[in-house]
Formats: structure tokens, sequence, C-alpha cells
């Protein structure tokens, strides 16, 4: 399928090939899904939300809802005003949502509709019901990618919603990143056990996991609400999970909100949620729980039994800036060898830290940011992996090179169980080093002579 | 027929040029459309005595995509055929994309007739974005007529309009006319725009003088060939209409180096 990609590496300025990021409209949508109540809406031509609804659905397996403005070619050059109010109208009087948060799309920013003028107006013209909210955030496409999309849209909530009332609560806020529901539901649980009250902003769990009951909920049960991401300006703390996905917001709570906050990598791995929960034991003042110190020792104690199936292994990690960081530090530390690793995303900062992360284990990786797949391929014709560790999109090259494909990240599309299972913590990262391992030895058995075909492994 | 674009800085006087030149081709015969292609929408105001004129994108905003022609297409000053763009209010919407919508729009109804002699555009002042450069891309406009004064800043639009008329000119069949002086008594203002068209490579085309009989006839929203048709002002027109009409002189214009344009505005400006 891919047999015609060559292995001599060209220099390329203006030229994708299989690219590693999509348009960040998608992640403003899946950001505004893990708000209570809140309908999405993109302001743009109808191709632009049927694009991002399927998207998600075929990553989630579970219907999307948004709303479009249904630009035609005569809103393209009067501007969406005129489609963007009679939205409102038909959203509010249709859907009945919380919270309508609007995302942009290429086409209204090239037009430069001002969205937040549109939004005060429609509001003067009651077509905002009161005590409903409109936010906003601007996600141009041609400018970063599908997590820039989803920063804008959290760092909007918080705009135009978090407050400092005065008094500090004893509540923190966790910006989880861009992860998947279940690693949502798993982080609360890891907040919990420490005894810490917390808002998690977004929280996609029970909205893109919500159980088959018979009856279809248009606006599921999970999601943040709209009172806890007020209060969330009256947090003590922000833990900001993923450089890339959360940082924007967590800064915007300490300037606007006076709310610290600590910038963490994604808990994936081993160090990194180590790291998140030193930050835990450090904000509630208490000794690490039993349970999640049993966690830890549990994923330690596969890790060093399945040692001789990791060390070495070369690995080519790709996918969104943070989860290939934290993916790249956990199989540098589980002994494998992180030899590619690459993202779509823009971001000098990434290639930096990588080369950081591996500057003792592989220093001559490969890495690169705003890179994409067919140059991963290439670099794997000149350096073969063992394992390739990253989104779906990757299994055309597993194909071809006839490397096993460990999924993770956004989006799978073509397997089940991400949104059920997490990745993140102990547990989340025993289940990724799980599947690791199994793909490994999957492929030991496949290749291994009779008189290498062990029962045991 | 030929196809003409009118370009040139804002306010320098395009529409008032063409119009009063559509007019002079029309009196003698030749069957004209207009195309005005400005946001505002008064491209053709002087053909119609007034701003009548329903644009295409008003039109089309109204009706839907199922627009007649006889709805935007409205017969002027001795039979002229005019028709307006329109656009978006200032500061919304796109009007660059506006005009490339209106074009197109035009062609499917099939505005433009062989009966035609000329199609003239009247486009917006500076060629800001690749919209307004729609109606000099293949197959649309293929001589252009600049628009200009002795002043800097007219001179610096036009000598950017011919950048752009390079661009399109390398891969389409666009080509410049010629210089229309629209004076505005600056010293030795003729021989600084003939030799500013010497160094584009083309001809001042005419020199157009200032005379006040141009504001009144705008004034009663009419072309200076219809309100004073015995007016010097009148037979200048009908002279630039006479000499577009035998002009053979097209070429991809030479565009000047900023440094080569103050230059040359020292050298006229300063020798007065």
């Amino acid at each position: 399928m891919l047999d015609s990609t060559p292995s001599t590496v060209a220099d390329r300025v203006a030229l994708k090939i299989n690219p590693a990021k999509t348009c960040q409209p998608v992640g403003a949508v899946y950001a505004a899904l893990g708000v209570h109540g809140c309908l999405p809406h993109s302001h743009g031509s109808q191709g632009c939300c049927a694009y991002h609804r399927s998207h998600l659905t075929r990553h989630f397996k579970e219907p999307v809802m948004a709303s479009t403005s249904s630009f035609t070619e005569g809103s393209s050059v009067f501007g969406g005003m005129a489609n963007l109010t009679q939205a409102f109208s038909t959203i509010f009087e249709m859907y009945d949502p919380d919270i309508v948060a609007v995302h942009t799309t290429c086409l209204s920013e090239v037009i430069g509709d001002d969205i937040p003028t549109i939004i005060s107006k429609a509001r003067e013209e009651g077509r905002i019901p009161e005590g409903k909210v409109v936010v906003h955030c601007n996600t141009p496409s041609f400018v970063g990618s599908h997590v820039t999309g989803f920063s804008a849209m959290v760092k909007g909530f918080v705009k135009y919603l978090s407050e400092n009332t005065g008094t500090r609560s004893t509540a923190i806020n966790i910006l989880p990143g861009w992860v998947e529901p279940s690693d949502m539901t798993e982080l609360k649980r890891m907040v919990a056990a420490f005894g810490l009250p917390s808002i998690m902003l977004p929280d996609t769990s029970s909205v893109l996991d919500a159980p088959a009951t018979g009856e279809h909920a248009f606006f599921p049960k999970g999601g943040t609400t709209l009172p806890e991401i007020k209060a969330m300006g009256d947090a003590k703390a922000t833990l900001s999970l993923g450089t890339w996905a959360s940082l924007e917001a967590a800064t915007l709570l300490e300037t606007s909100c006076g709310v610290p906050f600590q910038e963490l990598d994604l808990p994936i791995g081993l160090a990194a949620t180590d790291r998140f929960i030193e930050s835990l034991r450090g904000l509630a003042g208490v000794d690490v729980p039993a349970q999640i110190e049993d966690e830890r020792g549990r994923l330690v104690d596969v890790i060093s039994d399945m040692h001789q199936y990791l060390s070495g292994r070369k690995v080519a990690i790709y996918g969104d800036p943070d989860h290939v960081i934290a993916l790249t530090e956990f199989c540098r530390d589980m002994d494998m060898k992180p030899v590619h690793v690459l993202t779509g995303s823009v971001g000098n900062a990434f290639e930096t830290r990588i080369k950081d992360l591996l500057a003792d284990s592989v220093p001559d990786a490969n890495v690169k940011a705003q890179g994409d797949l067919f140059l991963l391929h290439q670099w794997i014709k000149n350096e073969p992996v063992d394992l390739l560790l990253g989104t779906t999109y990757g299994k055309f090259i597993g194909r071809a090179e006839d490397i096993p494909l460990v999924r993770v990240g956004w989006p799978i599309l073509d397997r089940v169980g991400h949104s059920y299972f997490p990745t993140v913590g102990y547990l989340g990262s025993l289940r990724l080093a799980v599947e690791i391992i199994s793909a490994i030895q999957e492929r030991q058995d496949r290749d291994a002579p009779d008189h290498a075909f062990e029962l045991v492994l | 027929m030929r196809k003409i674009a009118i370009y040139g800085k804002g306010g320098i006087g395009k529409s008032t040029t063409t119009q009063n030149t559509v007019a002079g081709l029309a009196e003698w015969g030749k069957k004209v459309m207009v195309v005005g292609c400005d946001p505002k929408a008064d491209s053709t105001r002087l053909l119609l005595g007034g701003l009548a004129q329903k644009t295409v994108l008003d039109t089309l905003r109204d009706e839907g995509e199922d627009v007649e022609l006889d709805e935007i297409l409205k017969p002027g000053y001795a039979k002229t055929k005019c028709v307006e763009s329109g656009g978006p209010e200032p500061g919304v919407g796109c009007a660059g994309r506006g005009i490339i919508t209106s074009i197109n729009m035009l062609e499917q109804l099939g505005a433009y007739t062989p009966d035609l002699d000329y199609t003239f555009y009247d486009v917006l002042g500076d060629v800001v974005c690749g919209g307004f450069a729609m109606p000099i891309r293949d197959g649309k406009a293929e001589e252009i007529y600049i628009v200009v004064s002795g002043e800097m800043m007219a001179m610096y639009a036009a000598n950017n309009i011919c950048k752009g008329i390079v661009k399109f000119a390398q891969s389409g069949k666009v080509r410049l006319g010629g210089l229309i002086c629209n004076s505005r008594k600056c010293d030795n203002e003729k021989e600084l725009i003939e030799a500013l068209a010497e160094k584009l490579g083309t001809q001042m085309i005419h020199f157009v003088p200032r005379d006040n009989v141009v504001q009144h006839a705008e004034l009663n929203r009419k072309t200076v060939i219809e309100y004073a048709p015995e007016a010097a002002q009148a037979d200048e027109y009908r002279t630039l209409a006479r000499k577009i009409d035998a002009n053979k002189m097209f070429v991809i214009p030479t565009p000047l180096t900023m440094e080569d344009l103050e230059d040359l505005l020292v050298k006229y400006g300063l020798a007065a």
C-alpha cells in the first residue's frame, strides 16, 4: 500500500504527505463536549462540522452533537453574522442547551467575523435567553493543529466563565489535556484518593463513554458544569496536564483569577505519574494512599519481570505532542529505544524536550515537530523499528514494513477500548505496558520457528 | 468583444473616467457593458441617473442562488448595460470574495453576449487581495487602463497595480493598454506621467484636464457627455474613447523600484 515510499529523505518545505494532525475545530468540539449541557457550534460551512462530528464518532463510537452556521456563498461575502444570530434562535428553540460553545473555521476566520460582537448583538436582540451562556474561541486551521483548537476552547471557557470571588476554596483544578473519557475518570479517582476536592475541565467521562440505557440523551449526564467552571477561579491551584493542551488555560487562570498552576506532563508512564502524584501529595498535605502505592508497585513489577522483552526494542512514537512526550519518557524508562519521535503539531519546544529526554539513551534519535507520517516511514526504512506506538494512521506503515502497532492517542478509528480503559496513572500505564509487551510477544510467537515456539514466555 | 478593466488609486476618478469614456463609446454606437466591482456600488451611477441598481450580491442574498439576468442588468445611458457587483458593508464580510462570486454569476447567467463590443470592469482602488484581481484573471479582462495623476501616491498605486498585471500576464492574456492621466494640476503633470508610462513600457493614452463641469454633471447624476454634450470636457472623453478604440499597444509592464519612482517624481516635480 505504501510500497512506493522512497528511503531517501528529501528536504520538503511546502508539502505534507499523510499528515500527523488535523484541524483546530475538532479539538474545540471535543473540549466543548466535556462541558455539561453544552452544544458545540461550528461557525462556518456545513462540511467542517460534518467532518468534525464524524471523526469524533469514529474514534469514540458514540454520537457527537454539534450545530453549524451553515455558511452559503452569501455568508462568505456578507459575513456570517446573520447565520450565527439565526443559529442562536434555532439552537435555543430546538435543543435548549445550557451553553453554546462557538468555534470558528478557516472560512469565518479569513472573512474576519467578529464573534464577540455577534454574540452581544444576539443577546441584545433576545436571541440568547436569560440564564443561557455563549462562549467562543478562534480556531483557524491554517495555524496549529487539533490540539491548538482544544487548548483554545478550554481557554475560552475559562475566559468567559471562571471568576475569582475573593474567597479561595480548597479545591484544585485539573486540566486533564486531550485524553480519553476513561483517563478523566481515572484522574478523578486518583485525585479523590488524596481526599482533594477537584474540578476537571473538560470532562468527557459519562459523555463519550455513556452506557446504553435504551434512552438517547442529547446532553449526556457527564461534563463539567457551569458553576464548576465559574468556581475554578477560586481554586487553590491548577494542575496543567500536557503543555500543548492545557497550559494556555492554566496560565489564564493564574493571570486573571490568581490561581497558581503547576505545569506537568500527561501522567502516562512511571516517572510522569510519579510527578503527578507528588504534586497531589504536596497539595493535599497527606501521604500517598496505600492503594496508589500498590498500583505503582504493580507497574514496576511488570516492567521489571518483562524487561527482557522490552530492553533495547526500537520504537517509533508519533501523535500529539503531549502524548508523545509522555510515551517517549515511558518507553525510555522501560529500557526501550525511541529512535523515531514525531508530531504533526507545531512547537520547537517539542524537539528540545524529546532530545533532552533521549540525550543519554538515544542521543541520535530522529525527532521532528510539524512532521508527517511519510517522513516517519522514510526514517523507519532507514532504521527499522520493532514497534509503532501511535494513532491508527500508522497502520499503513505497519503493514508496509511488517511492524506491530500499539494504538495510543487520538484518533483510534479501528479498535475499541480506549474510551473505557485508561492509559494515564499507574493503572493506565500498566495497561499500556501490557499492550506493548503483548505486541512484542505476539510477534515473537509469529516469527518463531517450531523449535523456538515456546509454551512459556 | 474587448474586455477592459480600469484600475487606479482610490478617489482618483476611475468611476467618473470609466463612465464618461463608456458614454463616449455608447454615443458613438458601440454596445458596452459596465461591471462595477466596488462594494460601494457607485460605478454606474452616472450612466443610470442615480444609484438605481440592485447589486448582484444583494440579489443573491435576497433571492438565493436562483437569480435572473434582468434583475441585475439594468439599461443605462445610450443602451449601455450596467451591473454592480456590490458587496458587504464596511468592516464585515469579504468584498474580494464578493467580486469572485458576482463575476462567476454573470458568466453563468450569460451576461457576456456576443453582440457586445466592450465590457468594462471598474475595480476598487488597490488590488488588495485575490478577489480584486478576479477581473484580470485569465479569460476575464484582457486590457487594463490605469487612471493616475501626478500625485506620488497615485503613481505608487499605479506601479503596484502593474506588479499585479505582470503576475497575471505571465500566465494569461491580460496586458496593460496605457495610463489615463486624470489631472490634479500637479507641476509638470503631463511630462511626469509620460515619463512614468515610458518607464513602465506603456503609453499615456490621454491627458484628461481638470474641469468643474465634471462635478456639475456628477451632482446631476449624469456623465459630462449627457449633461453638457457641447462642453470641451465632453470632447476630451470622446477623444479618450476613440483612442482606446484605436489602441493597439498592449504590453506586459515593467514596474519601477521605489527608488526609481521617487527619483522620477523629484526630477519632474522639482524641475517646475
